[in-house]
């Protein structure tokens, strides 16, 4: 008999004045009585909506009825036949918006927990001992991974599956991408990344960290000096955006990426770390993305009192739903219908404040009547200016891919915008060199990276099976 | 790890090392620099490449003792090894079509332009050098300036060594001789850039500046690096280190330079202390 509470399992979470003092996660994730109360809503219907929700097509109802079985083993599998990062993925998926989004059980009532369930299910499974890892037997062919974000990650591990030689060149110190400088460890622990990257050397895959490709070596050497029979590019869209208002190059404004790189990947929040952050007692997040609400609440975690200004509506905000309201619970103040056009500077003869920020000045926005696209644009209202005193401004306003690989990559096209062009089995314009994720498709999600990741592993699977 | 092959002290706050670094000796050209990790808690910093061996597959860094990391990384020794060594980062200078060129440097800034003169020098380019210090104890590299240079003026700021001066007067005297650059390159403290940048304008010589922005990842992702050139926002770890003197913001350049010297002094103080303790 399936549960029919129209409600979720509520997930366990330290509560919001305790958590926005911490950095360590937030949500705690369900029992085995919760998640086998919460696997029982599903109905497991045979057409499988949700399926359709899920950029890379997770069994859900398969797995789902595993867990009301009490077979967490059983359920990891069917996962993981689908998904390489399933301990990731079930935290960081916009789920409202996939898969959870089609479950019937939302027409009426909430949706089942889907990737809470994902969640558990990955991490009962890591909790367990570690069963030994066997070597795939080798196929001779060597195939190069650029970057070690999510895209590079998945495909990295199935080629080994496959017994590919894999090099992994990642341009950090450290693997993992946005997963390890970009989201912070209040809502995807770090170790749980680790545990990734642990699995695949565990494989045979090599990571070369401290290597630009492009600068320390480029994508044609490693193609025509070093032996690497194909290439695959998942070099992220790391490159930040600026408004170009004036004021924008004061102390203490910041480029979301680095707020967020010294706080992640330096450690900065630590008292020990030789990495500074300043985030003063005031905070500005400018955008309304899963990257502003994670660099307002580690400013507010740092002690700061922050203000999200974002120039549409809530409903809006492209940030995951729950993002939104814990940032909001933590007690984040947000400003809507609202838009930066300069940030002042103090003025001051202290020589130690010169240079640095007073305030913002903002435009009160409205939403105009859709146009053709059916988007609502948002349009100034005239005199509407007014001041907010801060100390930082941090400037989250999106990225695109780095313009590195492609100058220096013979015969790689990319789009105006700087995506490079790669058909959906993931083939750019260059024979061997494939690419995925963020690189790709512009700054999107973890899920969508992770899957072209593994498109692109069958992809040059083929290709050197065929050659 | 990158293993320390070779330590020099040059002055007493100014250290050389050899590192090796093969992949980074192999593509290394004067102009662009590294970014190391002393250990695996450590802080990023860049370091110009100031040498490299291509067959020895090595790297050298000159640097200054100025806070917690520079100070940590003068604490190690040969057969150390560095966690991390990453580059070559940032675009290598621009040396097509120069035929005489003044090389302006300033203190530790003369670990940068030094195999900037040097590449000038080998590829047949008449150099003049211009290098400025406090005082006598501070100067480096005198020796391999004059081999690169077929002008050397040695200035510094008391006398004590050279001519008493500032760099800008010594180029300021070469140029009203009558002297002819098609270039002037500088390397320095952003308040001696900046100086030598506005004389230069008065004669109009193209200047090129080395800029040394605070940086984080070094290959465009954090912005931390920016400046402002003719009025556009360039990021000093990908679009440079150099750039046109001419319409560099020195400005703003410095301000954003001195942002986190309170928390640096703390920070510096603190390894200080340690290292005493230890010493104990
Ligand atoms: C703060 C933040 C929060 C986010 N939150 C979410 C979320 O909640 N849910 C979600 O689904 N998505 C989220 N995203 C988006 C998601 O993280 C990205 O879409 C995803 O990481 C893209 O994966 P990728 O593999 O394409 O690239 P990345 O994760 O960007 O990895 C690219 C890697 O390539 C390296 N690299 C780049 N150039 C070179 C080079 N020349 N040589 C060598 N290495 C190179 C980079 O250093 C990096 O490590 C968030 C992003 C950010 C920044
Ligand atoms: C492209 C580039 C090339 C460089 N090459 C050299 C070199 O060849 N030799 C050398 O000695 N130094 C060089 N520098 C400067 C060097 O990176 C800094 O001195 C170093 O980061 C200081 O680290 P620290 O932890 O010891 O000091 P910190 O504690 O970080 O800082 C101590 C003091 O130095 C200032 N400072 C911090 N970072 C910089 C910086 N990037 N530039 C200038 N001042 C800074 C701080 O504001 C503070 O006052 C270069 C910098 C760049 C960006
Ligand atoms: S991977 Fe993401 S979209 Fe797919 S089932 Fe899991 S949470 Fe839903
Ligand atoms: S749509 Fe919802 S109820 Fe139906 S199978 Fe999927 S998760 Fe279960
Ligand atoms: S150092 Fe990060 S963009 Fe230049």
């Amino acid at each position: 008999m399936p549960n029919m509470s129209l409600k979720k399992n509520e997930m366990p979470v330290q509560a919001p004045d305790v958590r926005n003092k911490n950095f360590k996660e937030v949500a705690l994730g369900y029992t085995e009585e919760q998640a086998i109360d919460e696997a029982k809503r599903c109905l497991n219907c045979k057409n499988k909506p949700c399926r359709t929700g899920c950029p890379v097509q997770i069994d859900i109802p398969a797995f789902i009825a595993k867990v009301a079985d009490g077979d967490f083993e059983g359920a990891y599998k069917i996962i993981t036949e689908s998904s390489s990062l399933p301990a990731v993925c079930g935290r960081v998926c916009p789920q409202e918006s996939q898969c959870e989004s089609k479950c019937v059980r939302g027409i009426k009532g909430e949706p089942v927990a889907i990737g809470r369930l994902e969640r558990f299910v990955a991490d009962w499974h890591n909790a367990q001992p570690e069963a030994p890892v066997e070597k795939p037997a080798a196929n001779g062919h060597k195939v190069a991974v650029i970057g070690s974000g999510p895209s590079g990650l998945a495909c990295a591990s199935d080629l080994a599956k496959k017994g590919y030689e894999v090099s992994v060149f990642e341009a950090l110190h450290l693997a993992g991408g946005v997963l390890s400088y970009g989201i912070p460890e209040f809502r995807l622990p770090k170790s749980i990344v680790q545990k990734e990257i642990d699995g695949l050397k565990a494989l045979g895959v090599k990571i070369e960290t401290n290597t630009v490709i492009g600068k320390t070596i480029s994508v044609d050497e490693l193609m025509n000096e070093k032996g690497f029979e194909s290439v695959f590019i998942g070099s992220g869209a790391g490159l930040p955006r600026f408004m170009n208002i004036p004021g924008e190059n004061l102390s203490g404004v910041y480029s979301a990426n680095e707020f967020l790189t010294r706080i992640n990947l330096m450690k900065a929040y630590k008292a020990d770390s030789s990495t500074p952050i300043y985030s003063g007692a005031r905070a500005v997040v400018v955008g309304g993305g899963n990257v502003a609400m994670d660099a307002a609440r580690c400013a507010k975690r740092l002690g700061a009192d922050v203000t999200i200004v974002y120039r549409r509506t809530e409903k809006e905000l492209p940030a995951r739903k729950e993002e939104v309201e814990h940032a909001m619970e933590e007690g984040i103040i947000f400003k809507f219908l609202t838009n930066p056009v300069e940030i002042k500077e103090i003025e001051t003869d202290d020589r130690t404040k010169k240079g640095w920020v007073k305030s913002i000045i903002c435009q009160q926005m409205e939403l105009s009547e859709p146009d053709a696209s059916g988007r609502a644009k948002p349009v100034p209202i005239p005199d509407s200016n007014f001041e907010i005193d801060t100390d930082i401004v941090i400037m989250a306003l999106g990225t695109s891919p780095n313009p590195l690989i492609k100058s220096t990559t013979e015969g790689l096209d990319t789009q105006k915008w700087g995506g490079i062009i790669a058909d959906e089995d993931g083939l750019t314009s260059k024979e061997g060199v494939y690419a995925g994720g963020d690189a790709v498709t512009g700054a999107a999600t973890v899920i969508l990276a992770m899957g072209a990741g593994k498109k692109a592993a069958a992809a040059i699977d083929e290709y050197l099976s065929n050659k | 790890m990158f293993e320390i092959l070779e330590k020099k002290s040059l002055n007493p706050t100014v250290t050389l090392m050899k590192i090796n670094a093969p992949r980074v000796a192999a593509k290394a050209e004067p102009g662009q620099f590294i970014i190391l990790r002393t250990d695996s808690e450590g802080e990023r910093i860049p370091l110009t490449v100031a040498d490299f061996d291509r067959e020895a597959g090595t790297v050298t860094i000159i640097f200054q003792i100025v806070g917690a990391t520079t100070e940590k990384l003068n604490h190690m020794n040969e057969g150390d090894c560095l966690s991390d060594f990453v580059g070559p980062l940032g675009r290598a200078t621009e040396t097509a079509g120069l035929k005489k060129v003044a090389v302006v440097g300033g203190g530790v800034g003369c670990a940068i332009a030094y195999p900037v003169a040097k590449k000038l020098h080998e590829l047949g380019i008449e150099v003049h050098s211009i290098v400025g210090f406090r005082n006598k104890d501070l100067v480096i590299l005198e020796d391999e300036f004059r081999a690169a240079s077929s002008k050397f003026v040695l200035m510094s700021d008391d006398g004590s060594t050279g001519e008493k001066g500032l760099v800008t007067d010594a180029l300021k005297k070469l140029i009203e001789s009558g002297e002819k650059y098609d270039r002037v390159i500088t390397i320095g403290p952003l308040i001696m850039m900046k100086f030598v940048c506005q004389l230069t304008k008065e004669y109009d010589i193209p200047t090129v500046a080395s800029m040394n922005p605070i940086m984080i990842d070094g290959t465009g992702m954090c912005g931390g690096c920016r400046l402002t050139v003719g009025g556009q926002m360039k990021f000093a770890c990908v679009d440079g280190p150099e750039f046109d003197g001419h319409q560099i913001d020195f400005d703003e350049a410095m301000a954003r330079g001195a942002m986190y010297r309170p928390f640096e002094r703390k920070a510096h103080e603190d390894t200080c202390n340690l290292f005493k303790q230890e010493v104990k």
